[in-house]
């Protein structure tokens, strides 16, 4: 007997998403209401996620589909981050003429997607979920199709996803051949010694999921998908796909390898430090801010894979507090680009930002915060989602991954510095417009205070993120 | 129920700052930001001095504890002063207030922001003064370079950014490794809480890498030749203000660390680096003096002389002895008063003639009496002459290095001759002579909110030169009790090796 109440969530976003398009394609001008429609269904889909919160472990569908305090957590993060990425970007849809009904429908079959993978405790229904949401986000990446970048940027995604996603295929083939399952309890069960096809299927998956999160080497997609989709698509690939991927990441290395920790931790720890230090370095020299958001992102994404290779509970913890800091620090980054409006033109550039203290005292402070928490400066959020790496990483005595993760922080600083710089000591320009969506506001308000006041109260997510014991 | 007075402290003026933030930006209202701060920083400074008479300087231990969980299981707040720290948070605390009148003159924008940051500037400058968690130290320690970045950035000269960003990587590149040994102390033993830590020990395999990276913080921070190049740079850019934060107190943050953290918790590793003290303090102080005699700008020739004079106080504190502990401490205290004096003085005339090369100056004594008598008390102050301040603390430290190794103080006392030849030569440049550059003539003599800074700075400056005791009886107990625990611990370790 499958207790449908488990996947209610999936059920309801399924249905909902197939009425919207009906109702788009019937009904003229609907874009505004299909909008609307669809923040209001993340709600219910953020409440009916909540009432399963209280569930510690359930397993559906022949133990391929599992509800635990991971994919809850997740689940929820994704959620709220969706709604937030939702109520900043309407203003720019509609300014930039694509303000459509497709595209409410793709970002939610994308979360579809990503909810799906991040409950999957199976190869085939995680790479399902992937799929989904992938097809949902290179459509998303060219929608703005007039615009030679958006659909270069969505073409380029398209091709190097595929390929990534073509071997992630084969390794799952690969492990399907050596374990003799696709669950991840039963491979896990089917482990007794070590098989090098394993540990091939196991690189071969990684590679496809470092593709997703953008670790260095298979990040090349990310500044250029980066600034050529449209930025309240950069915003939706900054924020959401991480979250699955993370999660996907975690339950791939924790359940069902975790005895071969010693064959994945080398790659892992390969790839945190080659996307701390290329992060970095590669960012000092751009122009563009939302190129370098993304390899600020690349570099971010290096601590949080150096959480995960500790192979311990707390190593997961500490990486799912990074991420989720991470997450409102990008969320408030991007409300402050979307605030650089004049005359119904967008700005990007860096140069752009030039002397804007003067003419926006609030919006820089904001963005002072943000930075400084980016560069992990304490006593800002991000110091704090530093923190709780290295402590998780240096109990694992691994000093190396430490010291140079702390290192890079010190070259990173450089360039969000120059960004600070740019702000408050150059000459100031034209003033911006200050007529924004109450929801613009709001998101850069609340993430702004979460990212200040985090440190007089830290145990409220560190609460939540400790009940998340995978081993 | 007692009142958290140390959290008081330390929150006020964050507080104030917090305020000043939603007054109303008009050019007039700006007077009114002004008082708020004067106001808040004076009440604080009050406070502080009522902390220091309930004080009980008889006791070692800790006082007015205050411990509250904060991060769950792992990390506690936990503030407390005792002898060493109390003295350095009366001078942050008696320093801001003579910052916030001192910028009347010297900033024309922005005010409001400036005043913000100077107030955040305090709270975590006596944060990291009462601090006895080695984490909330670290967040309070780093917390300071995002409004000291600001202020040299925003409000510096022509060469404000480059030396903005030198001064935050500089420090920043310094700290992270101690962010690192701090987590590995707390998985060694279990806790970041200092009191703990004294009674528990740290491996002694450990310690000597611990002390390192702790030591590569406090070296940028205090600085220590070689790493000392980003405070010139820093001082001759920043607003006089920042100039007088940075010198009275951001520098004796790292002063303070040796003594609080290096001592304290890595006993046999101090003892086993005094040579490389010794051998860095004397290149500080020998050859930064040397360069301080070669510069024509006057308040690079500061920046340098402070340089030398933290070299002797890093001399005094690893003598470990009563009289060199004493003695760094008083010298921190009274460099942080003539210094700050020094760069005021520096930026008075720098108000009037938008200048600071000594070779535009010459003669002043004629047209500005009044600030040639109180120049001429904060030079005699730098040099250490007998009856000021600066004189108690040069000695003291000699005294001990003395009983310790008689080659090191003797080079050490050669500094202090070099000290009276920079500063007295640049007086004489800067105040005597004739008036050649005519535009001298249009300068006028001290205002009445200048006099009342520096006679501010000038009366403990004597004060203290004549009548230590204050001084002496408050650190008196918590210095003796510092070297007897670093005795017992090397003790104990040279016992156990033989």
């Amino acid at each position: 007997m499958i207790d449908f109440n488990l996947i209610l969530p999936e059920i309801f976003i399924s249905l909902t998403l197939m009425f919207l398009l009906i109702v788009g394609v019937f009904k003229k001008n609907s874009s505004s209401l299909i909008y609307n429609l669809t923040i209001l269904s993340l709600l219910v889909l953020l409440a009916l996620v909540l009432n399963l919160s209280h569930i510690e472990e359930a397993f559906i569908f022949n133990q391929s589909y599992k509800i635990d305090n991971l994919s809850n957590f997740m689940k929820i993060l994704t959620l709220i981050s969706a709604i937030f990425v939702m109520l900043t970007s309407s203003k720019y849809l509609k300014l930039i003429k694509i303000f459509k009904i497709e595209y409410p429908v793709l970002i939610l079959s994308s979360i579809l997607g990503m909810i799906v993978m991040i409950s999957s405790n199976d190869l085939i229904v995680f790479y399902m979920g992937l799929e989904l949401q992938s097809l949902a986000l290179y459509v998303l990446a060219s929608f703005n199709r007039d615009n030679l970048l958006s659909t270069e940027s969505g073409l380029k995604y398209f091709v190097l996803s595929a390929l990534s996603s073509g071997l992630l295929l084969y390794g799952c083939s690969l492990i399907y051949g050596f374990s003799g399952s696709t669950n991840f309890d039963e491979i896990s069960l089917s482990i007794s010694n070590v098989q090098y096809g394993l540990t091939f299927g196991i690189v071969f998956i990684l590679v496809g999921l470092a593709f997703k999160i953008s670790a260095v080497p298979f990040h090349m997609w990310a500044p250029d998908v980066y600034e050529g989709s449209p930025t309240s698509v950069t915003i939706f690939f900054a924020i959401l796909p991480k979250i699955a991927a993370l999660t996907v990441f975690i339950r791939f290395l924790y359940v069902p390898f975790i005895n071969m920790i010693d064959q994945w931790q080398m790659i892992i720890i390969f790839l945190s430090i080659a996307s701390m230090i290329f992060g970095a370095v590669a960012a000092i020299g751009q122009k563009n801010l939302k190129r370098l958001v993304a390899y600020s992102s690349i570099g971010h994404m290096g601590y949080v894979l150096a959480g995960l290779t500790t192979g311990t509970n707390e190593g997961i913890q500490s990486s799912i507090i990074y991420l989720s800091i991470y997450l409102v620090m990008n969320l408030a980054l991007f409300s402050c680009i979307f605030m650089l409006r004049r005359n119904e033109n967008y700005f990007e550039n860096i140069d752009d930002l030039s002397g804007l203290s003067k003419n926006h005292p609030v919006l820089s402070f904001s963005m002072l915060i943000i930075l400084f928490s980016l560069a992990g400066i304490p006593p800002l959020a991000g110091f704090f989602a530093k923190f709780y790496i290295f402590k998780a990483v240096i109990e694992q005595s691994m000093y190396f991954l430490a010291i140079v993760g702390l290192l890079s922080t010190v070259i990173a600083a450089f360039y969000y510095l120059r960004i600070i710089k740019i702000i408050y000591f150059d000459p100031e320009k034209e003033k911006y417009d200050t007529d924004h969506s109450i929801g613009l506001k709001l998101s850069l308000l609340l993430s702004t205070i979460f990212i200040l006041i985090y440190f007089i109260y830290p145990n409220g997510i560190n609460d939540l993120v400790s009940k998340i014991n995978i081993i | 129920m007692n009142i958290p007075i140390l959290s008081s402290l330390i929150l006020l003026p964050a507080i104030g700052a917090f305020f000043i933030f939603f007054v109303k930006s008009n050019n007039k209202k700006y007077q009114s930001s002004k008082y708020v701060a004067l106001f808040i920083s004076l009440a604080n400074f009050l406070l502080s001095l009522y902390l220091w008479f309930i004080f009980d300087n008889t006791v070692s231990e800790f006082q007015f504890v205050e411990n509250r969980k904060w991060i769950a299981g792992f990390v506690n707040y936990k503030v407390g002063v005792d002898g060493i720290s109390i003295l350095f948070i009366i001078l942050t605390t008696f320093i801001t207030p003579l910052c916030i009148i001192s910028v009347n003159s010297t900033i024309e924008n922005r005010l409001k922001d400036f005043l913000i940051a100077i107030l955040l500037m305090e709270t975590l400058m006596i944060g990291v003064f009462c601090s006895l968690d080695l984490l909330v130290f670290y967040l309070f320690f780093e917390g300071g370079l995002i409004p000291m970045f600001l202020i040299i950035g925003i409000w510096g000269g022509e060469r404000r950014v480059y030396s903005a960003f030198k001064f935050f990587l500089y420090t920043l590149l310094g700290s992270v490794l101690m962010l690192v040994a701090i987590i590995s102390i707390y998985w060694m033993t279990g806790t970041t809480d200092v009191e703990k830590l004294y009674v528990i020990g740290i491996d002694t395999k450990y310690q000597n890498l611990l002390w390192l990276a702790f030591f590569t913080s406090f070296a940028v921070k205090t600085p220590m030749w070689p790493v000392h190049t980003w405070l010139p740079d820093a001082h001759v850019e920043a607003p006089t203000a920042g100039s007088v934060l940075l010198a009275a107190i951001l520098l004796k943050m790292a002063g303070y660390g040796f003594i609080r953290f290096s001592l304290g918790l890595f006993p046999i590793a101090s003892e086993y680096f005094i040579p490389l003290i010794y051998f860095l303090s004397l290149v500080a102080i020998i050859y930064t003096s040397l360069v301080a005699l070669m510069q024509d700008d006057m308040k690079k020739l500061i920046a340098y002389s402070s340089v030398a004079h933290m070299g002797f106080v890093t001399l005094g504190i690893f003598t470990m002895t009563q009289q060199g502990i004493e003695g760094s401490i008083f010298q921190m205290i009274s460099h942080g008063l003539v210094s700050a004096a020094l760069f005021l003085c520096v930026g008075v005339i720098y108000d009037r003639m938008h200048t600071r090369l000594i070779s535009q100056y010459g003669g002043i004594v004629s047209i500005m009496p009044k600030y040639a008598i109180l120049l001429m008390i904060f030079t005699l102050g730098a040099i250490g002459l007998p009856g000021t301040s600066g004189f108690i603390g040069e000695f003291l430290i000699l005294m001990g290095t003395f009983k310790k190794n008689f080659l090191v103080a003797t080079i050490a006392s050669l500094g202090v001759i070099l000290a009276a030849a920079y500063m007295l030569w640049l007086y004489k440049r800067v105040v005597f002579g004739k008036l050649i550059n005519d535009n001298l003539k249009k300068m006028v003599d001290l205002k009445k909110y200048e006099i009342l800074i520096l006679w501010s700075l000038a009366i403990p400056t004597i004060l203290f030169g004549f009548y230590p005791e204050p001084l002496i009886n408050t650190i008196e107990v918590s210095v003796s009790n510092l070297i007897e625990m670093y005795n017992l611990n090397v003790e104990i370790y040279l016992g156990k090796n033989n």
